[in-house]
């Protein structure tokens, strides 16, 4: 049951609109419901052919030798790929955005990181058949020993898990083992709290469980190109990866998507997309690559498990006073996103609350499991269980109302948060409010009248003077107890403003007639008519055989770069 | 053996459209000599509605009837960029990319209907129902159909429009963690009343009441759709769910949705869902995004009631019967809390 409180914050909209909040019928619907809708597996093809993948089953192994000279012999098999068939057979998906090194091969060569790590891919006539050959593989592992802990992976000692992170860690800004966060001085803060509350919270993994589960379709295009059938969260970040991966021009890639059965986070990766084109590309026929419910479950990526300590100093009053979050982002074996999660965690801390000493130590760990991904409110849902738990013990540590509590410490308008930026648009005072009326659950008349308009900003808005720590650097864990190196002044920004985009017209009005960005009605004048008899030759069709430019001068060698030249390095390590 | 109720409650915000990456989306618009639009896009429609909610903000912003726009998404050679719909960016990034393009579009429109009308282009108003007229004057009209004609046949204008919404990358400062991160937030709070039996620790959600402020709500059936399902997926997650149930352990891992283990019809609770609008400064018409954040406050909710209930607190998801039963065992009974307030005020 929903129901719309239009009274509130109501002078901050105009309600005139035509159909911007309507609950008209979407346009597909129709489709969705009379199962005419058609998702990526609805094509077909002739002579379409099946791809499946071999997978190693163990959790880490070396891999000494691979036979598939039985499995190529096999009925309906038409090809089988291995790690050197693959272009570009390491990657990882935000060197879209230039953010961390390649880490991650398509097909395994050298070593097996996770049970479930593709090895070898077979190409048949038939599902069964590629099935049947599967099983005709032959792989000679040497088993390693595995690390499933995240603190257990960052020990000194344990197991190597990913050889482009030799300690078990992603690497923030070329310096750190983790990403800090520092805002005001949380030590003297708990020193002088009247409550200091410190507990261990652990997120669990979780699958997607979309109802289509992950797949593609690719087939030779004329003209040289291949048309993909894919059911990708992001089709141009799934375009992307895959023009790297197989090595071609992204524009002889035709991507089709747009219409998935259920994502959830978990169709971010790429999972089938890069095979089931490098398959179309050697077979020269159509190839489907689509996990069943087992891969689906067992090795399509889950929800990362986040480890999280939290540490809160909160006066008698219920004012907290100091907040300290250590995290582990559990990774498995490979990056994928957990890098980003982790920046996202940290610009989340200390949740919506107005805390004036802020810190958080959040790591990005690899394990020998299935690496995690993307999923909805990934770096923020688990640290919202941890941080809403603790809220609940800090409350009755205070002898305090759980709902009041909340009301006491919210976020208002104008507040410093601890990533300092300051809080605009704040509204958890508001929901507060609502949700205990609605479930009648009492609060005082003083927690009734509190507003997020009001008591935030002034002293609020000052970035306190906060101790800075070169604790955690790359390579060397004795800097772990390192001390405090300097004080940054209170009131110090390092990082400029975003540059906010410009519209024209009120955002949250009817638009304004001619207020048009960009667009200019040109002054009035009579079109050119087309007249054949006074139209200008075309110009003459000029074959490629002109002389070659001259060469460029002579330049730094380039980096390899694959898509985004747009982007500089955003705050890991930029790629070599 | 007895049955034990108890309330829990969290609140939470939610970042909408993180600005890390810099990603930004793309829309174009354009018109068929009738007066109908198109608007491609390489948005993905995960069944959240991406493409209903350009839909409505396209037909807004160029002031035409609904039935009078489509949304063609995703197509590679005839979409424009756009980076995905993850981290709930779909509505806020693509939805200002689709105001751009229509704003774009609709001036050509105007700019024509101008010209069929004799008028000047900021005297015209658009009505949402096919009609564009001088403002204060009804009678001085013209269909967007007859102008779409004249435009394609007679003037030579193509009503079209492109869009791009794109706020920069933001940098991560190394020691403190210095960002802008993204630019808006939505914000919740979520009471859960569960039942606990201390005889065989099982949790059952007996209601849930939340309240959501949301920015502008584009479309309440398809907020509904999410906040609900969203939920549904967070009382999953808090006492259902997982592959690997003793985590790090990696053994048990279920193969299919037979031994993964999720709630059934009889599981979900009945749910109430207040909706605040608190527009967003750079939202499309203020709205932000609820497709991430619904199942986050559940979570924290259902664990804090259970340990309203019984006075056991379980720190690490999910919250089986088996926690629950060793919690109550160390603590030495059931231990309940305070009672919270009385019935629920759904009317």
């Amino acid at each position: 049951m929903l129901e719309m409180r239009k009274d509130l914050f109501a002078d901050e909209r105009d309600d005139n609109l035509n159909v911007v909040g309507k609950g008209v019928q979407r346009q597909d619907a129709p489709g969705h419901v009379t199962a005419r809708t058609r998702f990526f597996d609805d094509h077909a093809f002739d002579g379409l052919l099946h791809l499946k993948v071999v997978r190693s089953p163990h959790h880490h192994a070396r891999i000494r030798a691979i036979d598939v000279s039985a499995a190529e012999r096999a009925p309906g098999v038409k090809r089988v790929l291995r790690g050197a068939d693959v272009p570009v057979n390491k990657n990882t998906l935000l060197s879209l955005i230039n953010f961390g090194k390649d880490d991650e091969p398509t097909l395994a060569v050298d070593k097996a990181r996770y049970k479930g790590e593709p090895i070898v891919a077979i190409i048949a006539d038939s599902e069964a058949e590629a099935l049947a050959a599967r099983k005709l593989v032959r792989i000679d592992y040497e088993p390693l020993n595995p690390v499933f802990d995240v603190e257990e992976a960052l020990k000194p000692g344990a197991p190597v898990v990913n050889e482009t992170y030799p300690g078990n860690y992603f690497e923030y800004h070329q310096r750190f083992d983790h990403q800090k966060l520092r805002f005001g001085d949380v030590e003297r803060a708990f020193a002088q709290a009247d409550h200091v509350v410190e507990h261990r919270y652990q997120m669990s993994p979780i699958e997607h469980a979309p109802t289509e589960t992950n797949g593609t379709i690719a087939a030779p295009e004329h003209n040289d190109r291949y048309v993909v059938h894919s059911c990708a969260q992001g089709l141009f970040f799934s375009l992307g990866t895959t023009a790297k991966i197989v090595d071609l021009e992204s524009n002889r890639l035709h991507f089709i998507g747009g219409t998935v059965g259920g994502g959830f986070g978990g169709k971010v990766d790429s999972l089938s997309e890069p095979l089931a084109v490098l398959g179309a590309m050697l077979t020269g026929r159509p190839v489907r690559y689509v996990l069943d419910r087992e891969e689906e479950m067992l090795y399509g990526s889950p929800r990362g498990a986040e480890r999280i300590y939290v540490k809160d100093g909160v006066m008698r009053d219920g004012r907290i006073v100091a907040r300290y979050i250590r995290s582990y982002f559990d990774a498995g074996a490979y990056t994928r996103l957990s890098s980003y999660a982790a920046i996202k965690c940290t610009a989340h801390v200390p949740g919506p609350y107005s805390i004036p000493n802020v810190a958080s130590d959040i790591y990005v760990a690899y394990t020998n499991r299935c690496p995690s991904t993307a999923m909805r409110g990934f770096g923020v849902t688990a640290v919202d269980f941890a941080l809403e738990v603790q809220m609940d013990r800090l409350a009755e540590a205070v002898n305090m109302d759980p709902m009041e509590f909340r009301i006491l410490n919210a976020y208002r308008d104008g507040d410093m948060k601890a990533h300092r930026r300051v809080a605009k648009n704040t509204a958890l005072v508001e929901c507060v409010q609502v949700a205990a009326e609605k479930a009648n659950w009492p609060i005082s008349e003083q927690a009734r009248r509190a507003s997020s308009l009001t008591e935030g900003g002034g002293e609020r808005a000052q970035i306190p003077a906060t101790p800075l720590d070169q604790r955690g650097q790359i390579g060397r864990p004795e800097s772990r107890n390192g001390p405090a190196t300097q004080t940054l002044p209170a009131g110090t920004t390092r990082i400029a403003l975003s540059k906010q985009p410009v519209f024209e017209g009120a955002r949250d009005s009817r638009p304004t007639p001619v207020q048009v960005p960009r667009y200019e009605p040109s002054p009035r004048q009579e079109a050119p008519r087309y007249d054949p008899a006074v139209a200008p030759p075309l110009p003459a069709y000029q074959p490629a055989a002109s002389p070659p430019p001259a060469a460029p001068p002579p330049t730094a060698p380039a980096q390899p770069q694959h898509g985004a030249v747009r982007f500089s390095s955003v705050f890991g390590t930029r790629r070599r | 053996m007895a049955r034990h109720e108890g309330r829990g409650m969290a609140s939470v915000n939610y970042p909408i459209g993180m600005n890390l990456g810099g990603d930004p989306s793309q829309a174009l618009i354009h018109s068929n000599p009738d007066g109908k639009f198109t608007v491609a896009l390489s948005a993905i429609d995960l069944g959240q509605g991406m493409k209903q909610v350009s839909r409505q903000i396209a037909a807004e912003t160029l002031g035409v009837p609904i039935e009078d726009v489509y949304v063609d998404t995703a197509d590679s050679d005839t979409g424009p960029h756009d980076m995905g719909s993850f981290a709930s960016r779909g509505t806020h990034r693509m939805g200002n990319a689709v105001i751009a393009a229509a704003r774009e579009a609709r001036g050509v429109l105007l700019d024509a209907a101008a010209e069929e009308l004799e008028v000047n282009a900021s005297d015209l108003v658009t009505d949402g129902r096919g009609n564009i007229h001088v403002r204060g004057a009804p009678s001085k009209t013209i269909t967007v159909k007859a102008t779409a004609q004249a435009a394609q046949f007679k003037q030579g204008k193509t009503i079209a429009g492109r869009g791009i919404f794109l706020i920069p990358l933001s940098a991560v400062d190394a020691e403190t963690g210095e960002m802008n991160p993204n630019t808006a937030f939505a914000h919740a709070c979520l009471v859960a009343d569960v039942s606990v039996d201390d005889e065989t620790g099982e949790v059952t959600v007996l209601r849930m009441t939340s309240a959501y402020e949301l920015g502008r709500v584009i479309n309440p059936r398809m907020v509904e759709q999410q906040l609900v399902g969203g939920a549904w997926m967070g009382i999953s997650h808090a006492l259902y769910e997982t592959p690997e149930p003793y985590y790090p352990n990696p053994e048990h891992g279920p193969r299919d949705f037979n031994e993964y283990l999720m709630p059934g019809p009889g599981d979900i609770a009945p749910y109430h869902v207040t909706v605040l609008e608190r527009p967003a400064p750079d939202g499309p018409f203020g709205g932000k995004g609820p497709g991430e954040m619904c199942a986050n406050p559940v979570l924290p909710a259902i664990a804090n009631a259970v340990y309203n209930a019984v006075g056991v607190r379980v720190d690490e998801l999910p919250i089986t019967p088996e926690k629950i039963l060793r919690g109550i065992r160390a603590n030495g009974g059931v231990k309940p809390g305070p009672r919270r307030g009385g019935a629920v005020n759904w009317r």
